[in-house]
């Protein structure tokens, strides 16, 4: 049951938004962001829509993918636009006790709803079309200016994408202990939350103490493979950008920037 | 033939884990002396010391007294460490615990990347390693979706990436089914051959030190016995008595001795055993 958890779901694919480097698509996704929370009439909304549908168009990643992103975060989305629907002062259309509809109220929940979807779904784009290293790897020389104060980013880097390395093999080994506690009688099904919360304690316990030996033959083979930091490593397929990636960027940054501009006047 | 590895009165000691209990001594003095370009195979039951023994080969344990030199570089020297863990290589028992990356041709890539060599030569070496363990079709492959023989592989390919001198096998065989066990064996003879890897194999299966050309048996911290597979198993009686099996093969020979049939002891492989009973009982 374990084995359909997909974390940093990638879908593998060749096109252009999957070859763009992945710096780039991390700062479009950065430009993305502040367009949406600057965008705030029916125009800039509208911009902003059409620049998510383009991308998700590009990347081919299909619709039903993209909504289902949307799943976790379903109710976050649903209280965010019932608060605002019912509690924004303004023109009140509909009133009973101290439940009030106003203009403003529906005006506010539709933008804040939007505004999370597409935020979301935006996002996804990101993990759908990049796959977990070269995630890593743009975030570690995107950030790599940070070295300078002291930040390791090459190691929270590392850290990363060890992490996703092992997250298979840990699910894979957390369903083994399942099964070894099935059979002799542990109940992980029925109860109350707090029962079953009790009963995964005979799960995690094992869980983390092989998590920590697996950590401690991992650092000593990382050693034997003369691992000494991130100074002076190369890398088998270093980042490189290309012409297509200044033109994406171009692109945001006209789009942010309109959005930007169009508030500022009023639009 | 010039000298390797080499160890001069090593010992080690495992410090105590609470207070009270006394520290456990692991190695008590082993003097070894590995050529270059052979295949040794080092046996032992477990807590003989020949896993502590693999770990002082690359500096990842450091001697507590006597020495350990890699083609005469001190282990404890700290400013040779790169060079010495380059030249000798290790492969783990569990290959899940020593993949480091979730594609195949990165993880190969993982060393090599760590020494700062370019990036066209560390194509040239992940392609040629690849190649030399048989995997080169599973370069852009997920490692944890393969066999545990392909995975461990994987991890040879990875080790053989830094162009070695000698590879050493810490029980890399233990996790694995017959099969793997076969494609780890016959890929380590492979390197042994074609590239004159020396080899170091340790392991307490008996049946893999056959084909080696030196055996070493290890017992209590010490080397209790030294020789080609030949003269170690046909001193049936000494290896018993160290808790160990001699191989199926010289089971049968011996046996069969003492029943009375005139029978070498040392046609240690399969059909060397098979011809030399047919040859008795003709």
């Amino acid at each position: 049951m374990l084995k359909d958890i997909t974390l940093g779901q990638y879908f593998p694919g060749d096109t252009i938004a999957h070859r763009l480097d992945p710096r780039t698509k991390l700062l479009l996704v950065v430009l993305y962001i502040v367009g949406l929370f600057c965008a705030d009439s029916v125009l800039t909304y509208g911009v902003m829509i059409a620049a998510f549908l383009i991308c998700a168009r590009v990347s081919k990643v299909g619709a039903r993918a993209l909504v289902r992103g949307l799943k976790p975060v379903l109710l976050i989305i649903l209280f965010t636009g019932i608060l605002n629907l019912f509690f924004t002062p303004g023109d009140y259309l509909w009133q009973f006790g101290f439940l009030h509809i106003s203009r403003q109220g529906i005006a506010m929940a539709v933008r804040m709803v939007l505004r999370i979807m597409l935020l979301i779904m935006g996002t996804f784009l990101l993990t759908y079309t990049t796959s977990p290293i070269r995630l890593t790897d743009g975030l570690e020389r995107l950030l790599g200016g940070l070295k300078k104060i002291h930040v390791p980013v090459h190691e929270l880097a590392m850290m990363m994408s060890i992490a996703l390395r092992f997250i298979p093999t840990l699910i894979e080994e957390t369903d083994k202990i399942m099964s070894a506690q099935k059979a002799r009688g542990a109940d992980f099904e029925s109860g109350n939350l707090f029962h079953k919360a009790k009963a995964l304690i005979p799960i995690l316990v094992p869980l983390f103490i092989s998590a920590f030996r697996r950590a401690d033959e991992l650092a000593v083979a990382m050693e034997c493979r003369c691992y000494h930091g991130g100074e002076g490593r190369t890398k088998l397929n270093p980042l490189k950008y290309a012409a297509r990636d200044y033109w994406t960027l171009v692109c945001g940054v006209v789009v942010t920037a309109g959005v930007i501009a169009l508030g500022r006047f009023g639009f | 033939m010039s000298t390797i590895l080499e160890t001069e009165n090593l010992q080690y000691l495992y410090p105590a884990v609470e207070e009270g209990e006394q520290a456990t001594v692991a190695l008590r003095g082993v003097d070894l002396k590995i050529e270059k370009g052979t295949f040794v195979v080092v046996l032992g039951h477990n807590g003989s010391g020949k896993s502590t023994l693999a770990k002082t080969f690359n500096a990842i344990l450091l001697p507590a007294a006597g020495s350990v030199r890699v083609e005469g570089m001190d282990t404890t020297d700290e400013a040779r460490l790169l060079d010495i863990r380059r030249k000798v290589g290790m492969v783990f028992q569990n290959p899940d615990n020593q993949i480091v990356s979730n594609v195949v041709e990165e993880d190969v890539a993982f060393a090599p990347e760590n020494l700062g060599v370019p990036t066209a030569e560390i194509r040239r070496r992940v392609d040629t390693a690849l190649g030399a363990v048989g995997m080169a079709e599973f370069a852009q492959h997920a490692p944890h979706l393969l066999s545990g023989g392909q995975k461990q592989r994987i991890a040879i390919a990875g080790v053989i990436a830094m162009e070695p001198d000698c590879i050493v096998l810490d029980e890399a065989t233990a996790m694995l089914d017959p099969t793997g066990r076969q494609e780890v064996l016959s890929t380590a003879h492979r390197l042994n051959r074609e590239k004159g890897i020396t080899v170091v194999l340790i392991t307490h299966h008996m049946n893999e030190a056959e084909d080696a050309d030196r055996v070493v048996v290890m017992d209590n911290g010490k080397v209790a016995m030294d020789g080609t597979p030949q003269e170690i198993f046909t001193r049936v009686e000494e290896l018993r008595n160290l808790g160990l099996t001699v191989p199926d093969t010289v089971d049968l020979l011996d046996r069969l001795r003492r029943d009375g049939l005139e029978l070498p002891l040392d046609a240690l492989t399969v059909d060397a055993c098979a011809d030399a009973v047919a040859a008795a009982l003709r």
